[in-house]
């Protein structure tokens, strides 16, 4: 019980890799690629989970009242999630320039060279 | 490479990656444990500098310098994706027609944009007292001003959202960090240190020193961010056309 949300993360990882390898549309790869992101935050906010503890944030609550959880993996899920998202959009981005040099997003038939 | 050897490839270096990731897992801290020293230090230091939402202290204070990567990350892709879905020579710029849309629609769309625009800005003021902060707040604010382009039609949200006033947004406000940062060292003190202004009383909005400044920095450089660059891809769908100039 104690490691089922380390390998939970894992699993999320690996079906991430799982769908960028088999993927047959960019756009899809995009998104497999956010899956994996998010094995990563689990993997982070797991790391930073405390048995019957709350959110990091004393505006209700007495300090040293309660425990905590720790809140720099979660202000590391915050940075890692702004840089899913900014990687997210340049891939669109790309993606949209490819369909419209190549037309088509399947990346098994982007092998050739084209100038 | 043939799909199959791909495949094939892909089984082998998973499995060994599976392999490995557990036995690392089953060597790390068990699940919810109480040892946490790097939180237990970023919570004292956060309620010394009378700042409630430690995760806001951890982004603008105790890693403030982090948080300015983090930004010119942000920047720098939305200075990709302006140059990636710029309009090329061979493409030509289409008036989008207005279409019909459904009463309900443009009703709901009109009623929650105030009320979803005004969240994201208590989300951003709020940023170090409660839960949110620029990033969240600066989100929630940007994609409000989308809920135009449901309800009514593209015509009416580019006439609330001059993208050329958000691109000089998201570069003031970026500025605007760093003048901050810069700021402390004329204070004498290090770059981007919380220094300078006082602490305040706990739990009010002008509580934390800087942090309430970055912050708003912040917000403003994302919600201007994302504002660029959703209208970047939208020009791509409704307006830009390919053709040769018909």
């Amino acid at each position: 019980m104690g490691v089922l949300p380390y390998l939970v993360a894992g699993w999320v990882f690996l079906t991430g890799c799982y769908g960028l390898a088999t993927s047959r549309n960019l756009i899809h790869a995009v998104g497999c690629l956010s899956v994996c992101q998010a094995g990563t935050y689990v993997l982070l906010l797991a790391v930073g989970y405390r048995h019957d503890a709350t959110a990091p944030v004393f505006s209700d609550l007495k300090p040293g009242s309660r425990p905590v959880v720790d809140p720099l993996v979660q202000a590391l899920t915050l940075t890692d999630v702004v840089v899913g998202a900014t990687v997210t959009a340049l891939l669109l981005a790309l993606v949209v320039q490819i369909s419209k040099r190549h037309g088509t997003v399947d990346p098994d038939e982007l092998s050739e060279l084209r100038g | 490479m043939s799909r199959r050897f791909r495949l094939w490839l892909v089984a082998v270096g998973g499995a060994g990656l599976a392999a490995l990731f557990t036995a690392a897992a089953l060597d790390l801290p068990a699940f919810g444990g109480d040892h946490h020293p790097y939180g237990d230090r970023a919570v004292h230091a956060s309620l010394s500098r009378h700042t409630a939402n430690v995760i806001a202290s951890v982004n603008f204070d105790q890693r403030a310098f982090d948080t300015l990567g983090e930004m010119t990350i942000l920047f720098a892709a939305v200075i990709g994706c302006g140059a990636l879905l710029r309009q090329t020579r061979d493409e030509h710029r289409a008036t989008p027609e207005p279409q019909e849309v459904a009463r309900p629609v443009r009703r709901y769309a009109l009623l929650v944009l105030p009320v979803a625009l005004l969240t994201g800005l208590y989300v951003i003021a709020h940023g170090q007292l409660s839960p949110g902060g620029g990033f969240q707040g600066g989100v929630v604010a940007a994609t409000s001003l989308h809920l135009l382009y449901l309800g009514a039609d593209y015509r009416a949200l580019e006439r609330v959202r001059p993208v050329a006033l958000y691109e000089t947004g998201d570069a003031v406000a970026t500025s605007a960090y760093v003048v901050t940062g810069l700021a402390a060292l004329i204070g004498g003190s290090a770059f981007l240190a919380n220094t300078l202004l006082p602490y305040g009383t706990f739990n009010t909005l002008s509580s934390g020193g800087t942090v309430p400044l970055l912050n708003a920095a912040v917000g403003m450089e994302v919600a201007c961010a994302v504002v660029v660059l959703l209208a970047r891809f939208l020009d791509q769908a409704v307006e830009i056309e390919e053709g040769n100039g018909t």
